[in-house]
This record gives structure tokens, sequence and C-alpha cells, in this order.
């Protein structure tokens, strides 16, 4: 009988996609973390001395946590306790391109699988791409053209090499190395990313793209994003992100940290796409990921997008600290969940300047067996006149064995706020699925469809391309993707 | 009128949860026949309905179903749909953020693409579901609107009329799609059913009330009384229907189950 359950339970069991191991030589740093490893990949990345010490503090930190047992657990997840030191922490590709044209041709044609081209030529219309392969980056599409408007769009270790004044300036002054164990793990070990920079009253022209890829095993990943915002400038970015199928699991614990100035607007879209492990929910990515973005300047903007399809397990909270007067901060995000995949996620609105809004729109699916959390916080500070939020979190059900939570909190310190919060739980049911199979649709197409409708808000937030892309992959991973 | 029969139910036996609702249902439809079907609340209507659908909740007991000589009830119900069934719910089925235009037009497209028609694009399908709507007057931002979401019941109902306008099937089922209408919408959906009519298709209407066939003659009135046709005739019967009730037709049932 087809009842929703059984449909996603077909849907659901269609193959990863992206799940293949691309035949490269990489060099490997052995297991294991200590303060040798962390001089090791400063050294392979020739960094100056102010980095590496900012690395070792991070490091004294973490080591510090790892110690007290204060790894985090107040998620909504479980799983077993993590081996820091049988993780690897640096593979790179072995040749090293200097040039769009040197990328060895087997990353060239994982990318190209993963459909994601490299050529400029044969670029998505508009898009510059930086792909990140394991530990570093390997290509910077569109370098050039970007260049004359003044903006800088490479990989944090290039701009480490030649803009270290800008990487100084910002660097963990929106996610210090304290902030959380996760945070400083990384910025312990962080190996590559993407650095942005737009000057001020330029309006990026292209969207500009990282994706990451995970290719060898043991490995975890650990990028770190930088992207800034001066006066009136505008930029939208967008991330994804695929790993092999491998039976254990690897964790990426990635930092992303952005700031707007006066009057910028910074836009930042994610389709994540881990591998999220197995049916039985074995193997899969970790994702353990810390992304904040400071709105400094008066009427900045910052507004996260999030479609979060892959993952054994989404542990993320992209959040906004709301400073100048009139700032904005928007969190628009889908996290499906399926056989025994996990996710918390949401984000934090601080509302600090006069006049700030923020809004909150989260649809969580869930299916299989997965479980879905939504945590939020809306905090209004003293001084925050005026301070507006509104949020909606909804979430759709499909079969009777997973699991949908909420928890918002909510922390007002000024009388003048205004809040609303609205919560929905729904399932899609048999009678809407007959009823859109009477008229002719197939059972996934339906299903699809459900979905797509559920998420729409947020799927229009996404850049037009990647909005197909998502709906695709929102089929995919009910159905395969949301087709 | 006596088309090809386009419908066969031969003894139809159907049970859901334990429970035997239809208990053995002999019916031919012929194309170009409009079937009425009348019958006291709770003595299986929807039940046939549905099961002609292809609703998975029933269990079939005993009997056969041939839909243009093949049997209906192993196709799927989007296969049967495809085939030219439609089924024009009692209870309208909201799907919430699904606009009306984008749910048709993806009903339509894959109706099309079973019969080997080229796919609509958008312009193509607005201007046909414009021209549809004003036929049965459906306000056009209801093709905006999410599915039947917060629709009034008489709304719900002439956008089902609205839907069997644009996919127009071989074979309609309309399940008291005339009842909790005002006198407009009535008039309105008896003209999308008129329009629907022709010697290939075939209408089973399913109501309450004679009011409706004022407007649209049935060839043929049933009359389903727990879970049997207990008794068919011509337009008059659905005229002596609402006079006397069933009473003296439950009576006739039993006087004859007797015998
Ligand atoms: N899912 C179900 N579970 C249990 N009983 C059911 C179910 N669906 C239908 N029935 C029963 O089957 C019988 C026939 O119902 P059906 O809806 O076919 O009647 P109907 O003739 O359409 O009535 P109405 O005129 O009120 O629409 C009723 O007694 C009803 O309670
Ligand atoms: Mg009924």
């Amino acid at each position: 009988m087809a009842t929703p359950t059984n449909i996603i339970e077909e849907l659901v069991n269609r193959e990863y996609r992206y799940g293949f191991v691309t035949p490269v030589e990489e060099e490997l740093l052995p297991p294991g973390l200590n303060e040798e490893i962390i001089r090791m990949i400063s050294a392979k990345k020739n960094e100056p001395e102010w980095l590496l010490e900012w690395r070792l503090r991070a490091y004294r930190y973490w080591a510090k946590l790892v110690e007290e047992g204060a790894e985090p657990r107040w998620a909504n997840v479980t799983y077993p306790p993590i081996d820091y030191q049988a993780i690897r922490y640096y593979a790179a590709p072995k040749r090293r391109p200097k040039s769009l044209d040197e990328i060895d041709p087997e990353i060239r044609r994982t990318y190209e699988r993963l459909g994601i081209p490299l050529e400029e030529q044969e670029r998505l219309a508009g898009v510059a791409v930086d792909a990140v392969f394991d530990s570093i980056s390997v290509a910077t599409t569109f370098r050039q053209k970007l260049a004359e408007l003044g903006i800088i769009f490479c990989s944090f270790s290039e701009a480490v090499q030649e803009h270290p004044e800008l990487v100084r300036k910002w660097l963990g002054s929106v996610v210090p190395y304290t902030d959380n164990f996760f945070a400083a793990l990384n910025s312990a070990v962080f190996s590559d990313g993407s650095f942005v920079y737009v000057p001020p009253g330029v309006r990026c022209p292209m969207e500009l793209s990282t994706y990451f890829r995970i290719n060898a095993s043991q490995t975890g990943q650990f990028e770190r994003t930088l992207i800034i915002a001066d006066e009136g400038a505008y930029v939208s970015y967008l991330e994804g992100c695929t790993a092999p199928m491998r039976d254990e699991n690897q964790l990426h614990a990635a930092v992303v940290e952005l700031i707007a100035l006066d009057n910028a607007t910074i836009k930042y879209s994610t389709v994540q796409n881990w591998y999220p492990g197995d049916r039985e929910g074995r193997g899969g990515i970790y994702n353990f990921v810390t992304k904040r973005g400071k709105c400094l300047g008066r009427n900045s903007k910052i507004s996260w997008t999030q479609v979060e399809v892959g993952s054994a397990i989404t542990w993320k909270y992209p959040s906004c600290i709301l400073i100048g007067d009139n700032s904005v901060g928007e969190f628009y995000s889908v996290a499906v969940t399926n056989h025994y995949q996990q996710a918390d996620t949401g984000t934090k609105m601080i509302h600090i300047g006069k006049n700030t809004r923020s809004t909150i729109i989260s649809k969580g699916i869930s299916a299989g067996h997965g479980q879905n959390t939504y945590r939020g916080m809306v905090k209004i500070m003293k001084g925050a006149i005026g301070a507006r939020n509104y949020s909606q979190c909804d979430s759709l059900l499909l079969g009777d064995k997973c699991g949908a939570h909420t928890f918002p909190y909510i922390e007002v310190h000024e009388p003048t706020a205004q809040l609303e919060h609205e919560a929905t739980t729904s399932k899609i049911s048999e009678e809407q699925l007959f009823y859109c199979r009477q008229r002719g649709l197939s059972a996934e197409d339906a299903v699809s469809m459900i979905v797509n409708g559920f998420c729409k808000e947020v799927l229009r937030e996404l850049p037009m391309e990647f909005a197909v892309e998502a709906q695709k992959l929102l089929g995919i991973s009910l159905e395969g993707s949301v087709g | 009128m006596n088309g090809a029969a386009l419908l066969e139910i031969r003894n139809l036996r159907v049970r859901i949860e334990g429970q035997e609702i239809l208990k053995g249902i002999t019916l031919t439809v012929r194309a170009g026949e409009v079937h009425s079907i009348m019958g006291p609340n709770g003595s299986g209507k929807s039940t046939l309905a549905q099961v002609l659908a292809g609703r998975e909740v029933y269990e079939i007991v005993e009997g056969e179903v041939l839909y243009e000589g093949e049997d209906l009830l192993r196709m799927s119900p989007e296969e049967r749909a495809r085939r030219g069934i439609f089924l024009a719910f009692q209870y309208p089925v909201e799907i919430p953020g699904v606009s009306n235009l984008y749910f048709l037009k993806a009903a339509m497209n894959a109706v099309r693409k079973y019969r080997g028609l080229p796919e609509l694009d958008a312009m193509e399908f607005l201007a046909l579901a414009r021209e549809r709507a004003k036929l049965v007057e459906l306000d056009e931002s209801l093709l905006q609107r999410a599915v039947n979401d917060g629709f009034s019941g008489g709304e719900k109902k002439r956008n089902e009329i609205f839907q069997m306008a644009l996919l127009e099937p071989r074979l309609a089922i309309l399940d008291e799609t005339d009842s909790g209408l005002d006198i407009d919408a009535l008039r309105v959906v008896a003209q999308g059913i008129n329009a629907l009519r022709h010697p290939d298709r075939a209408i089973v209407l399913i109501t309450h009330y004679q009011r409706l066939l004022n407007y649209v003659t049935p060839d043929v009135v049933h009359v389903l009384y727990d879970g049997r046709i207990v008794k068919s005739g011509g337009k008059e019967l659905a005229l002596e229907l609402e006079e006397k009730g069933y009473g003296w037709i439950a009576e006739e049932a039993i006087g004859s189950a007797r015998t």
C-alpha cells in the first residue's frame, strides 16, 4: 500500500550520488593532534608568526577544554565519543596548480561529476567558484574580472599571503577561538577556505561560490571562511558540499565569519549535501559548524539561507549580531533528516542597535528515523529600542518513526521590542497523496511537490540557479532529491 | 446514446477495517451516458467512488471492474487518472504551499506525457487555465492560491469542476459536487458538467438532491442502499425519491430479498 511512509522509504533509499572517491595522490600528515602538527600545518602554508601564535593559543584553549571534558553535549543529537587523535588534520593533493589549466585532471573530473565547472568559459552564468578539495583550495575562477572591481576572492591561504593586514584585522573578530569547542579546534587546525573582501560602494556582479569536497579518508575538514563587505558593498555568496560514502564518520568543523559595515549587505547561501550515512545510519559526516555574522554598520544586512540535506549529524546555528542601528538579520532554513540523520540547527539573533530587525523562517522535514531539532535564540539587549523579530518554525513529518523538536529561546531586556513567534507541525497525509495521484501525479512527484511547497519561502531566497538545484536535491534526498 | 461500455463493475465487494461496505455492486456505464447515484448517508457512495479512483485503504473482497475493457483494479491511482478517470472529491484536500496553477500544470503534463502529447509550457497552460476558469466562473485569484487552502466550501467544489474542465476526463465521477452550493454555483457546476458531455465520455453524479438533475439530465438513476444498488430507473426516480425518501425502497429491497 502506498502510504506516505513507504513512498518516502522508496525515495530515500536511492543512492547518494556524490559518494565516489577521486584517485589522486595526496600529501597527508599523520593522524593525531599536538603542537607539532599545528606547526607543520602552519609551516606548509608558509604562515606569518602571528598566525601560528594564534593557532597555538587556540589549540591550548581547546586542549584545556578536552581535559575538562567540556566537549558540548547540549545539542539534541547522540553520537559515540570522537577520537580526536585518530583524525588526520591535513590532506592535500600533491600536484599544486599554479593556474586553472594546471589542475590535476582527476580533480577537474571530480568537479565535473559534481556539476561544478572549473573552466571559466563553461561556467554557470555569472558564478565565480572557489573549489576546496580536502584541505586546500584548488581553483578559483574569475579572479581577474573581480580584481578589476577591487573585489578580493581567493583561498584563505592566499589571503594570508597577499592581504595579511585584512586577515589579521578581522580573523576571529566575529567568532573568537574561545567561542566554543569546535571553533577552538577549527582555529587551531584550519587548513583553507575562502576569503572575500568587497570594497566600499561596490556591488559584486556575480555570485561567489565555494565548493567543498572531502575526498581523503580519516580526514577532517576544517575550513575557514571570512567575508567582509565594506561600506555600501553588496555580495552574494554560496557554498556547496559533498563527500564520498564511507563507513566511518568524518568530522567537518568549519567556521564562517561575516562582517557588514555601514549600508553593506551580505547574502550567504548554503546547500549542504555531505554524505549522510547509509540506511542503517553507518558512516556520514559530522557537520559541526560555527557561522556568525556581525552587522557592524548602520543599515547593514546579513541574510543566511541554508538547505541542509546531508550529513549524519548537523549542528549549526548561523547567527547575526545586530550592532549597527537599523541593521537587519535574516535566517531562512530548510533541514531534512532521513534514515538515521540528526539535525540540531537554528540561529541566534542578538539585537544591540536601535530599530534592528530580524526574521527567522525555519522548515524542518523529517523522514525515516530522522530527528530534526530547531534551536533558536532571540536576544534583545537593553537599548535596542524598537527592535523587532519575527520567527516561524514549521515541521513536516513523513512517516511515524521520525521526530521534530522546537526549542525557541527568547530573552528580552528592552520593553519597546516586538516579537512574534509561530510554529506548526504537519504531516503529509495519505489523503493529500491520493488527491495528487488522482490528478495524475506520481507519488514521488506528489511528495516532492508538497515538500517544495512547504519550503517555498526559504527556496525563493536562494540565487536562482541554486534554487533549482536545491529543489532537485530536496527531491533526491527524500526520493533521491526533490525533483 | 448507447456507446461502448466504458466502465463495467461486476459483483464488487469492498471492506474497510473488517467491515463490508459494498456488498456486491454490478453496474455498467456506457460512453455518452450520465448516471446518477443516490442513496442515504453511509450507504457507500463515496466508497464506490474512491475505490474506482484507486484509493488503497479499501480492501477488495470480490468482483471485478473493467475500464475501457481492461482490469481497472490493477492500475495505480495515477494510471487511472492518466487514462481519463477523474474524481471530484466530496471533501477536496488542501495542499498548503503548492499553488493551484502549479499543481494543475504538473497534473496536466503528467497526463499529456502519458498520452504521448507534448507538454504545455507555462504560457500555454496559463492561457488554457484562464479560459477554463472563465467557463466555470472561478475567481482568477484562486488560481494563484495554494490548492484548496482556506477555500470556502463552495470554492472548493467549484475548483473541482475547474480541474475537471481542464483535464477533460473520459469518465468523471462527481461525489456530491452539488452539496453546499448556492444557486449560482449550482448552475455553474451544471454548466461545467454539460460542457463535458460528449459521446465518448461518461459522467457519474453522486448526489442527494434532485435539483442538480434539473440542469443535467441523467440517463439512469441508481439507488445505493446499504452497499447494494437496490433500484435503477429513469430520471423520474430522482423525483420520486425526493418526494418519498428512501424508506419505501428499503422495504421493497427487503421484500425482494425474502422472496
Ligand atoms: N476509513 C473508514 N473506516 C471505517 N469506516 C469507514 C471508513 N470509510 C468509510 N467507512 C464507513 O463506510 C460507510 C460508507 O461510507 P461512505 O462514505 O461511502 O458513505 P456515503 O454513501 O458516501 O455517505 P454520505 O452520503 O454521507 O457521503 C459508512 O458507514 C462509513 O462510516
Ligand atoms: Mg459520501
